[in-house]
């Protein structure tokens, strides 16, 4: 009996009416009457392990055919509760989980933080320090813009650019290492300087490297920059005007790819920013190949600030030199009772910060990256609020890719330069 | 010469944003205070106005806050308005920033402002989250960062940071299962504050305590 129905229901879909109309209750032979709606749509999952979603990004696409019709990211797949966890650490037992947000480039998060802090306690870094600062935020950046445009171009099915852009990131992560003893997790910005001071050479290093490194840009740019494939896939894709990356948020590369000149290094200098030279680049268009040109001229500018950062950098502290903000030298502690006081209650307490909030922003190799630090008087902060560049920029995915093919979608995470350890928190 | 200008900047627009908050405060019905806190604009309004104070700053040409760069939540249990809710404005056009703060409790909606800057949708989102904090007008108020099936709002002052329930995969019944939180060893929160300024009064010393209190006070 039950297998009959079926069948009818079946032949009903099929619409081989097997029933014949008298049989049929009255509102069935109404709707006997039947029209084909032709429905091509379906939803597609990318990620979250996708090698191009650059993380633990879940997108689901509606797609009609090859075109996308809406694109929803799910995000919250690497939330750890950094802000949260923050609220229960020591200021200096925070920064650390600064490196773990933006993996890519952890000194400039460092710098956010750091800055914020010293805001709030009124202190104000030695200049040697904030030129190790500037020298080490720029190599962060060009290593960061290493990784990103040749990520980008892998996702493109450009494979050699990642290849050699491996080998020269590799040189820099050596200097990240040599100055603070990791390679990724450097925790060597710290409130009011820096961990330590540079090995003796690695100025010469950086310089020597400084040389060199133009070239290789070059090389990238003959790979990509006039490449047939990379510009069919790159140009007049992801086309966001003025005024909608204005409106969604959008700081960095990816604002400048779009036209607006801002970059906060020139218009609200921190560190010592304001005592270098180097042209901000812009581009027109807002497509994918623009912000990819934006962030190759960017790499030549840092090069630049590097080299005038070496040659302004001159012998001198490291850090603030107050024993309640910085801890003592190892040797001064093994005759100083004071200083083994101090270092103690560093380690324990931590310092107590004034109340207060400061919202604080450097530019990092993304875009804008904010701290809102709420201090309430204690060694610990109240609230730290970390506002991640990629968060605006993932959010306007739907906006960037909507009627544009799947393939181009991976061009345009691939230009949005997103890190999910940033995203998510 | 370039430290000079940039010096020069600086100075000039501390006294734009002491002006800002000036016609803020004076003009502008709703605003409680308006005032430049360690060189940075913050504006406390009540959210009754929020929609028309934000289009104010958006579209008026001494304001001119393109971007909305960052909304978040900070909870002080104690207060009967717990929440803060905190925008921070950028004007990429005039070099500026604000910060508006307005307050609400755990059942009153702040009026969503998605309609002005599109990207704000995503914030009030994580703000909903990770603090309960409800926004009127806002078509998409779900979860974004917290697990599926997450229960509670981390980031008020009242939850644990170990929270109530850990996740695992449990191999017989092959799939994930959540329990509740055990700790293998006691969650240490140390109390930083000096016994020495903690004790208000040792015994036997009330007299000379109460002389300090009134010394505190006069100072």
């Amino acid at each position: 009996m039950t297998n009959a129905i079926e069948q009818a229901a079946l032949d009903h879909a099929l619409g081989e009416a097997a029933v014949p109309e008298s049989l049929l209750p009255e509102q069935a032979v109404e709707q006997a009457e039947r029209r084909t709606v032709e429905i091509d749509s379906h939803a597609l999952n990318f990620g979250p392990q996708h090698p191009s979603a650059h993380g633990v990004l879940r997108l689901v696409l509606e797609m009609e055919g090859e075109v996308v019709a809406r694109a929803v990211p799910h995000i919250g797949l690497l939330h750890r509760g950094t802000e949260k966890l923050i609220e229960y650490k020591t200021y200096q037992k925070a920064l650390p989980y600064f490196d773990r947000l933006d993996y890519v480039s952890p000194m400039c998060e460092e710098h956010a933080f750091a800055l914020a802090t010293e805001k709030l306690l009124g202190i104000e870094a030695p200049d040697r320090a904030k030129w190790i600062r500037v020298i080490f935020a720029e190599i962060t950046r060009i290593l960061n813009h290493i990784l990103n445009l040749t990520a980008m171009g892998l996702d493109c099915g450009a494979v050699t650019p990642a290849l050699w852009g491996y080998e020269e990131r590799e040189k820099l992560l050596e200097f990240h290492e040599a100055a603070s003893g990791a390679r990724f997790h450097a925790n060597y910005f710290r409130p009011g300087g820096v961990a330590r001071d540079l090995p003796a050479g690695l100025e010469e290093r950086i310089a020597n490297w400084a040389r060199e490194f133009p070239a290789w840009i070059d090389d990238l740019e003959s790979l990509l920059t006039e490449n047939r494939i990379w510009k069919q896939r790159t140009v007049g894709i992801g086309v966001f005007t003025t005024e909608q990356a204005l409106a969604w948020g959008f700081s960095g590369p990816c604002l400048r790819g779009s036209g607006v000149p801002w970059d906060l290094r020139r218009s609200q200098p921190y560190d010592n920013y304001d005592k270098v030279s180097f042209e901000i680049p812009v581009a027109r268009h807002g497509d994918c190949y623009d912000r990819y040109l934006v962030r190759v001229a960017e790499m030549r500018e840092s090069v630049k600030i590097i080299e005038q950062g070496l040659a302004q950098i001159k012998p001198g502290p490291i850090k603030v030199q107050d024993p309640k903000f910085s801890p003592p030298k190892r040797a001064e502690m093994k005759q100083s009772m004071e200083a083994l006081i101090h270092h103690f209650k560093l380690f324990t307490e931590g310092y107590h910060v004034p109340p207060g909030a400061t919202y604080t922003a450097v530019e990092t190799p993304k875009g804008e990256f904010g701290v809102y630090l709420v201090a309430d008087g204690s060694n610990r902060p109240y609230r730290c609020k970390i506002r991640p560049t990629g968060f605006s920029h993932l959010q306007a995915i739907d906006e960037l890719s909507r009627r544009s093919m799947l393939a181009d979608t991976v061009a345009i995470i691939g230009s949005l330069d997103l890190v999910f350890g940033e995203v998510d928190r | 010469m370039a430290e000079e200008t940039a010096r020069l900047a600086g100075a000039a627009s501390a006294d734009r944003l002491g002006a800002l908050a000036f016609t803020l405060s004076s003009s502008f019905p709703g605003v409680s205070s308006a005032a430049v806190e360690r060189g940075e604009l913050v504006v406390r309004a009540d959210r009754d106005v929020l929609i028309p104070l934000m289009t104010l700053l958006r579209d008026d040409p001494q304001f001119r806050f393109e971007q909305m760069m960052d909304l978040c939540g900070v909870d002080f249990p104690a207060r009967k308005n717990r929440f803060d809710v905190v925008y921070n404005l950028l004007s990429v056009s005039l070099n500026q920033r604000a910060r508006v703060i307005v307050t609400t409790d755990e059942l009153t909606p702040v009026p969503s402002v998605h309609g002005l800057w599109p990207c704000a949708t995503w914030w009030e989102r994580e703000c909903y989250d990770l603090f309960g904090v409800l926004f009127s007008g806002q078509p998409d108020l779900r979860r974004i960062l917290t697990d599926i099936g997450f229960e509670g709002h981390p980031l008020r002052k009242d939850f644990p940071l170990t929270g109530y329930t850990e996740v695992r995969y449990d191999p017989e019944r092959r799939q994930v299962v959540r329990e509740p939180v055990s700790l293998t060893q006691d969650f240490r929160d140390f109390d930083f504050v000096s016994p020495w300024e903690g004790v208000l009064t040792l015994p036997g010393d009330e007299k000379a305590h109460e002389l300090r209190q009134i010394m505190k006070k006069l100072s």
